[in-house]
Order: C-alpha cells, then structure tokens, then sequence
C-alpha cells in the first residue's frame, strides 16, 4: 500500500506529574510503567509509534486506563505531548502556533466524546453549527449546513430540541452530527457508543458504517469493546499501560497474537467470524473448481468447508483467484470457534 | 466546653487522635489550675489580664494607616469619584421606583405596573402559586402604606445586587484561572465571611458618604464573597468533554470561556445570584443603622419605640419580598431551556415579554385616569398598626403570659446566664486560651489548634478581652440552647419522611428571612432585655442545626438502617448506634454555621443593648473612628474563623474516616 500518511506519531511520550519534561529527559531507557508510577509519575502513553494513513480507520482498544484516550488527545492536541513528535498533514503538532491549532482544529478534525459533550443551553442546531460559529461562517450559512447535518444523521424535526430533550442515542448523533458539520478530513470518536445501551449500541454502529460508506475519512476510533473494533477496524492498536502491544488487522491480531498480552485478550473471541478467506490464502497451490470470496469470513463459509471434499479451495478476490486456502486449516478455526 | 472535650476524647480511638486527646487533656488540667490558682488568690493580677500599658495600640496603628491610604494615597479622591457615578445610578433607581426628584425625571412607576410585572414572570417562573406571591407581596407593600419605604430599600438593592454579580463573577473567573489569585482571595474571603457587618459600614461611610451611596456599597461588598465562590465551583464543575469539544471546535480562550464554560456553569451562577439577592436584601435593611432610610430604618425606629404593631407589619413586608425573591431566583435555577415546535411564531415565543410589557404599559396608562393604581394615599391604606399593637400588648399583659416569660426571664438570667457569663469572666486569660486550644486541638488536630492560640493571643491583645468573652458568653449559651431545642426537634421531624420535607421547608423559608427580622418576635415577648438577645441568636441558631440534623439523618445510607433493624435493633438503638454517629459531620456543619449566625446575630443585638464587642462597634458608627472599629471587627471575626476552623476540620476528617460524601 502507498497510501499517504496523515497522523504519523514517533516515539510519543504523554507523562504526567509534576515536572514531566524534566523527568522524561533524565529517565533511563527501558523503564516499565509500574518503575514510572514507582517514581511518582504517570506514563499515559509510553513510546508509541504509529501511522495513520487517509480513508483507514483505525480502532485503539485496550482496557479502561490503557491510555487510549490520552493517545487520541495527543493527536488532536487536546493533551502537549511531553517528548516524540506528532505529525499532521506534515504539521508538527507541537510546534503549531495556538492560532493555527485552532485553524486546524476549525478545518481539518471532527471529534466525537463518550458522553456527547453537548452544550445544554443551546438546541440540537445550535449545538451542530457551533464549530461553524466559531470560525465566523455567517448565520445563513452555517444554518443551512447544519440542517443539512442533521438531516444526514437522521434526527430531522429535532433541530429545536435541548439536548436533556433527547435519548442518548439521539444525542450521541448530535455529537456525531457536530463533529461532521465542518467537513473535518480526520475524525477522532473517543467510544462514540459506550455509553448507550447494547441495542442502540448496534444501531448506532450501523449507522457509523453507513456515514463511513458515503464519507470515507480518516478515522481514529476508540472502544474497549472487541466486538465493535472487529466490526469497523480497517486496523486495530491495542493497548496496555500506556504503549501499544500490537497494531495489524483484525485477522492478524486473532491469528498471530505479538504478546501474550493480546493473546489473552484474543482468546474469548470467536475467530471463526473475524478470520477471512482471504488471510487463509497462500500462494503456491491455488486449488481446483469454484473459487470463494476473499472477504467471506471462515463462518460464513461453515457450510462449504463441511461440505466441501477438495483439500485446498480457491480464493477470489475481484473475481481474480489469488491463492488457495487449506480446507483442513480452515476447519480448524471452525471447530477451535465452537 | 470541658463537657465536650472529654466525650469527644472517649471516642477517639486511633493512636494519632490519641496523642491528640493526651495533649488537650494536659492543656485543660493547666487551664484549671491556673483558674483555681486565682481562686485562691494566688495568681497575680498580670497573668489575670493582660496589664493595659502591655496591650499595643493597635487601633492608634491602624488609624496611621488607614490616613495613609485615605489622604497621602489619595484613596479618598477615588472613591469619592466612585461616589458619583454609583450615586447617578442610584438616583435612578430611587427615581423610578419611588419618585426622586432626579433624572430622568419618570417615576415613580405605579405600584400596580410593579405587581402586575411580578405576576406574569411569576407565572412564567412557577406558575400561579408564583404569581400569586409575586402580585400579592406587591399589593400588600401598597395597601398596608409601606410602598415609598419599600421602594427605598428595592432601589439600592437594584444597584447593589447586579454590582455584586458582575465584580464576583469577574473575581469568580479570576480566582478559577488563576492559582495564585484563588490563594490570595480564599483568606481574605473567609475572613470578609465572618466579619460583623458594622465593619462594613463605618468604612462604606467614611469612604463613599452617609446615606443611600454607602449603603449601596456595603450591601454590595458583603454580597460578593458568595459570588466568587459558585462562580468558581461552577466554572470547575463543568464536564472535561464539554471543554474538550469546545477546543475541537476551534474556539479560542474567549469564545471557550463565553460559549462552553460559562453557560455551562449556569446552574452555580444562578444559585450565586439567588445568594447575593438574598445577602443583599439582609444587608440593606441593616444599612438603617447608618442612616439609609427605607425598611430597616423604618423598623428600627419601630422597634426602638416600641410599637409591636407597625413592626409586625414592616416585618411581614420584608419576609414577603425575601421569601418572593427567594423563591422566583430559585425557580430560575432549576428552570431547563424547553424547545418551541417549528413554525411556532415570533409573538408565541416572546409571551412572557409581550405579556411584561402590555401589563406594565396597561397600569402604568391606568394610573394616569385612577389615582389609587397610581399611589395609594396616606389615609387610604390598610395599616393596623395601633390595632395589632393594643392587640400583642394586651395579649402580652395577659396574667399567665406574662408569668411564663418573666419565668422563663428569671431562670434564664439568674440561674444560667449570669452565672455562666460571671464564670466565664472569671477565668484568667491565658486559661481561657488554653481551654480554646485543648478545643481546637481535641477536635481538629494541630492545625486548627494553633489558629485558635494565634487568634485568641490576638484578641487578647487587642484590648478587648473582657467584650469578647462577653460576646462569646452570648453566643455560646444561644447556641447550647438552640442545640437542646433544635436537635431533638430534628431529629423528631426526620423520623417520617412527611415531616422532615415540612420541617426543611420552614427552615429553608427561615433561611431567607434578613436576621433583623428575627429580633421582633424576640422583643416582643421579653422585651428589650438581655434575654430577647440571647432569644434572637437562639431562634436564629436553631435554623440551622434543625435542617442539618434533618438531613445529616436522610443521608443515611439505607442499608445501615435496614442492617440495624436486621440486627434486631430498638429504634434508639438504631438511633444512637447507627444514624447519629453517621449524622454527626453532617451536623457539625449545622452547629457550625450555627455558631457562625450567632456570632452575627450577637452583634445585631447591641441594638437592644449589649456589653460586648457589637455594642462598642455600633457606638463608632457615630464616629469616624476606623481604627477601632477595625480592632473590634476582627475580634469578631478570629473568634468565629477559630471555631469555623475547627468544627469544619472536624467534619471533613469524619465524613473522609466514614466514607461519607462531602
């Protein structure tokens, strides 16, 4: 893939305590985060390197404390990073003036919080041409184009209510609507859901993925739940005590587990839903007959690979046969699942 | 005090408190035996009192200072200017609502436009119970033919108040942005909290000329320390992620602070403005005592004159506008912004200003055709001053009322009070400091314990030793008795739901009343006698500690009671092993506050005739000695900031060791 390059982190360092700068330039190498709490100071994100490239969306998971919400503040400078470098669109984040953080905030990125963060005296439009407001778009304008936000996240006839007036759903749809009003190209969602109930929960990831589907941005999504990374992550980043264990795609992370740390946290997961035709794919012998999509999952083709007596099964991709999946390897994965 | 200390110490269980208790107990044995060392005569008159030729003359010191500032820095010319332009707004004020003889030459608005307004943004606010109390508190103002000095008194307060809000927003906002302007302003806050309010007033006299100015002024200044603190709170309170999706919104520190915080901290914002209304209106009718006419000096010619009748009615007057203001500033807290369908029109979603302005155009054109909308005349009011005072007074003279309240006199005075006070007086003072830092100590640890020495030492110096004691007899003996009344009936009132929320509404109401108020029931059952002061404090006092107890005892987790019913306990055992212990931080911050409405109250009270601190301060209004009046304040003050030291500490490290929230 060349795809460019539009949040590139290197070497990331989020310490807080008392004088953290000073503490990450004396701090000898190799240090854990327990040695660090030890010295009265905490790692919120620990040497993390990471590259986000445009249209991808990539999901950060790990448990609550895991320092993922940090690491997305620091991309969006919402936190000072206290060593490594942050990079923009080829903007040094650090070195930006506040002026022009605050230009790049008004025009490059959306971002959507766990509890809305809605501004309860203002109505549902108001709330979504806020960041319009702010950079000075003219009444008319900025009205015409949060109607037109609204309308896209489905919460039309509602433009007048208060916020406290809606369900949680609704107002998270506010938020998602607010975050979209400017047209930001990177859009951060620090766990959009989490705090709606599982059925809306579900609705509202359908509904992510629709907007994702017609807008293709690039994405920096934050969950702790599993289910929903492998639902949307193009690639997932997870995280433990500040540092990132791990960041491939879904497939990757189920079949190869860096650490045993992600090993863990894989093993509940039901593989056979995540792993696809496609990784199973090798190049050498690319089997006989009919071909199988490369992004069916293995479940999906349960029936097949029961049913099915060739040894190695064809993988298509664009109607393009790109190698042969081993059936045996594949049921493996099957019956590992149930 | 003795009494206090050593059921405290019983209780005290872990190794720290004990060292603590050791240490009190060791102070209070020295205590006693100096006291019994001059008993016996043994104790020289030097370590009695301090000698006079020993104390420095502090109120000759600050004088010097006080010149300073005033003349050579030129800060007389300044607030003098100031004088000007807050004298220009208030003339407005008092020519619109009562009439003045200034620009713009409008007023006096009729009363009828007044208590017609009062009814729609009642209605708005609450309902028809609001209006209702809106229009009715005006419409009783007019006919019982207090409307003129009503007026006097609403006109500074609608200059004082607005003033109070914006400098203690911006102070507010300052103290919240700022580390180092919140560390300089909380002393200064807490001890401006606990000043008595003469203290306030000689300097607003000197300093911005008798009369309406300088009581715009001290009401405003003493309305302000409430302000900045919900300002600050509310600013703190308000959601990371709300701060955050302003940032990412691209707003700049202004817009941040304009659009995200502040209408975030709406709700503390509004609670400061229901306080400062509240703080305002008490302040402003104790402006009497330095000439600005209105209620309060109305009342206190009343008073001092002795006519129960015209008083009850002032009185009934200015709870009516408290309790008004009280409750449609309340209303505005809790009211939440409600959408209009689309399409709704333009005049629909104005009503409420539509209606304001049709109302207040309607009587104000009325009045020009009927003269009683306009004003109602001297001999048309309603007033039954002389009936209502034949009334009481005959009432008063009644055998067996009469009996009970000389009885109750009698007992007070000579079996407790005197003796008490007498007692107190007798103790040497650097006894009396010991027994006050083995308090401090026992209940609060080192910190406060050292606070209260430094502060008593202080006021020791101060010369003024035998006055405070008097005034800390008073407050003292108020609030043991308030205790005695107040917490039994508490914790009565909290044994059914029913009754505790009728219970807590009345002390809520009491709440709002000025403290002057409280004098008048007091008078006129015992008259003007050392017992109505000691009457005032107590039903002032008791305010509080009732509606702590009552909710200290509703914040008992139920569990805890239901384990306690499960282990088969009586309900006085559930009482005193259970809720109580659990209720106690949450009463102590009653009894505090308490303490602190005493140490108010007391000073109100020279008015009937005292010999303590509040007395001497009263006598230097007359004059322009600053100096003194200065000394005399901040005895006060560091007697009450001594004891909100502690009891707080206290409460705090309880409610921290029981796993209570603040």
């Amino acid at each position: 893939m060349t795809a460019e390059t539009v949040i590139s982190c290197k070497n990331a360092w989020k310490i807080f305590g008392a004088d953290p700068k000073k503490y990450l330039r004396s701090m000898p190498a190799g240090l854990s985060f327990d040695d660090i709490r030890a010295d009265g100071y905490i790692a919120g994100v620990k040497d993390v390197s990471i590259d986000v490239t445009r249209g991808e969306m990539l999901v950060i998971m790990g448990l609550s404390g895991s320092g993922k919400s940090t690491l997305v503040r620091c991309f969006s400078r919402l936190h000072d990073i206290t060593g490594g470098t942050i990079t923009v669109e080829g903007q040094d984040l650090m070195s930006l003036s506040e002026k022009e953080l605050i230009e790049l905030r008004r025009n490059k990125m959306g971002m959507v919080f766990q509890s809305f963060g809605l501004l309860p005296h203002r109505t549902v439009l108001e709330n979504v041409a806020f960041p319009l407001e702010m950079r000075g778009q003219d009444k008319h304008a900025r009205r015409e184009r949060a109607l037109e936000v609204v309308k896209l996240v489905g919460l039309e006839g509602r433009e007048e209510y208060f916020p406290r007036e809606l369900s949680g759903g609704q107002q998270q749809r506010v938020g998602i609507a607010r975050s979209l009003a400017i047209e930001p190209d990177i859009w951060f969602l620090d766990e959009p859901f989490s705090a709606l109930d599982p059925l809306i929960r579900r609705e509202m990831q359908d509904e992510f993925l629709r907007l994702q589907g017609m807008l293709g941005k690039t994405i920096v999504f934050i969950t702790h739940d599993f289910d929903e990374a492998l639902r949307l992550a193009d690639r997932i980043a997870i995280m433990k005590d500040g540092a990132v264990e791990q960041c491939d795609t879904p497939d990757q992370i189920v079949l190869n587990p860096a650490t045993e740390y992600v090993r863990k946290f894989t093993e509940e997961i039901d593989k056979a839903r995540v792993v696809r035709a496609g990784v199973l794919a090798q190049g050498q012998v690319m089997g006989e007959g009919e071909p199988v999509e490369a992004s069916a999952s293995v479940q999906d083709l349960a029936r097949l690979l029961v049913q099915d007596a060739r040894a190695v099964i064809p993988v298509a991709q664009s109607s393009k046969v790109i190698g042969g999946m081993d059936r045996a390897a594949a049921l493996e994965i099957l019956l590992e699942a149930s | 005090m003795a009494d206090i200390t050593s059921d405290l110490k019983a209780d005290t269980t872990s190794p720290a408190q004990w060292s603590r208790s050791k240490w009190a107990s060791v102070l209070l044995l020295v205590a006693v035996v100096l006291t019994t060392l001059r008993y016996g005569g043994l104790l020289p008159d030097s370590l009695h009192r301090i000698p006079e030729a020993m104390i420095p003359p502090f109120a000759a010191w600050l004088d010097v200072f006080f010149n300073f500032v005033k003349d050579d820095l030129g800060l007389l010319t300044l607030t003098r200017t100031l004088t000007e332009g807050l004298e220009w707004l208030l003339d407005i004020t008092a020519n619109l609502m009562f009439g003045k003889r200034r620009w713009p030459f409008i007023g006096p608005i009729p009363w009828t436009a007044v208590a017609g307004v009062a009814a729609v943004v009642g209605y708005h606010l609450g309902g028809w119970r609001m209006a209702l109390l809106g229009a009715g508190t005006f419409i009783w103002t007019a006919l019982i033919g207090q409307w003129t000095i009503a007026m006097e008194t609403m006109s500074v307060l609608m200059v004082a108040a607005p003033l109070a809000f914006f400098i203690g927003l911006g102070l507010g906002i300052l103290a919240w942005k700022y580390a180092a302007v919140n560390r300089a302003i909380k002393p200064i806050l807490s001890v401006l909290q606990t000043l008595p309010f003469f203290t306030y007033l000689l300097p607003a006299v000197i300093f911005f000329k008798v009369g309406p100015t300088a009581g715009a002024v001290a009401t405003t200044i003493y309305a302000i320390p409430p302000m900045i603190l919900m300002t600050t709170l509310g600013l703190q309170k308000v959601p990371s992620e709300v701060v955050e999706a302003g940032n990412m919104s691209g707003c700049t520190k202004w817009q941040l602070l304009r659009h995200v915080y502040l209408p975030s901290a709406r709700t503390e914002i509004l609670v400061g403005v229901n306080q400062v209304i509240m703080l305002c209106l008490a302040m402003v009718v104790l402006t009497a005592f330095i000439g600005m006419p209105g209620l309060g000096a109305k009342l206190l010619a009343m008073m001092g004159s002795f006519k129960l009748g015209r008083s009850f009615e002032i009185g009934v007057t200015i709870v009516l506008l408290a309790v008004t203001l009280d409750r449609m500033s309340k209303a505005w807290v809790v009211r939440q912004p409600v959408h209009f369908e689309r399409g709704t029109p333009w005049w629909r979603k104005h009503i409420v200003l539509l209606m304001c302005i049709g109302v207040f155009v309607f009587f104000c054109i009325a009045a020009q055709f009927v003269q009683v909308f306009a004003e109602i005349g001297r001999k048309q009011n309603f007033s039954q001053g002389k009936e209502i005072d034949t009334l009481i007074k005959g009432f008063l003279a009644l055998d067996p009322v009469q009996n009970t309240t000389q009885a109750i006199r009698y007992v007070l005075n000579v079996w407790i009070l005197n003796p008490f006070r007498d007692f107190l007086l007798s103790i040497p003072t650097p006894a009396f400091i010991l027994l006050v830092v083995a308090f401090a100590l026992s209940l609060g640890g080192g910190r406060p314990a050292i606070y209260a020495a430094i502060f008593f030492g202080l006021v020791a110096l101060s010369g003024w030793w035998d006055r405070s004691v008097i005034t800390l007899y008073s407050v003292i003996s108020a609030v043991t008795l308030a205790l005695l009344i107040g917490v039994p009936l508490g914790i009565t009132a909290a044994r059914s739901e029913k009754w505790s929320q009728r219970v807590l509404l009345a002390c809520d109401t009491a709440q709002t009343f000025p403290s002057f108020i409280y004098l008048i029931p007091a008078i006129m059952l015992f008259g003007i006698t050392a017992t109505s002061v000691v009457m005032s404090i107590l039903i002032f006092a008791m305010v509080p500690l009732t509606r702590y107890t009552i909710e200290g005892l509703r914040t008992v987790p139920p569990e805890m009671t239901e384990a306690a019913d499960m282990a088969g306990a009586t309900r006085m055992q559930k009482l005193m092993k259970v809720q109580l212990p659990l209720a106690l931080p949450t009463m102590a911050v009653g009894f505090n506050q308490a303490i602190m409405f005493a140490f108010f109250m007391v000073i109100i009270a020279a008015f009937i005739g005292t010999q303590d601190l509040g007395q001497e301060l009263q006598r230097t209004l007359a004059g322009t000695d600053l100096g003194k009046n200065f000394v005399l304040g901040i005895c006060v003050s560091l007697m009450a900031l001594t004891f909100d030291l502690t009891i707080m500490k206290w409460a705090t490290e309880r409610k921290k060791a029981l796993g209570l929230p603040d």
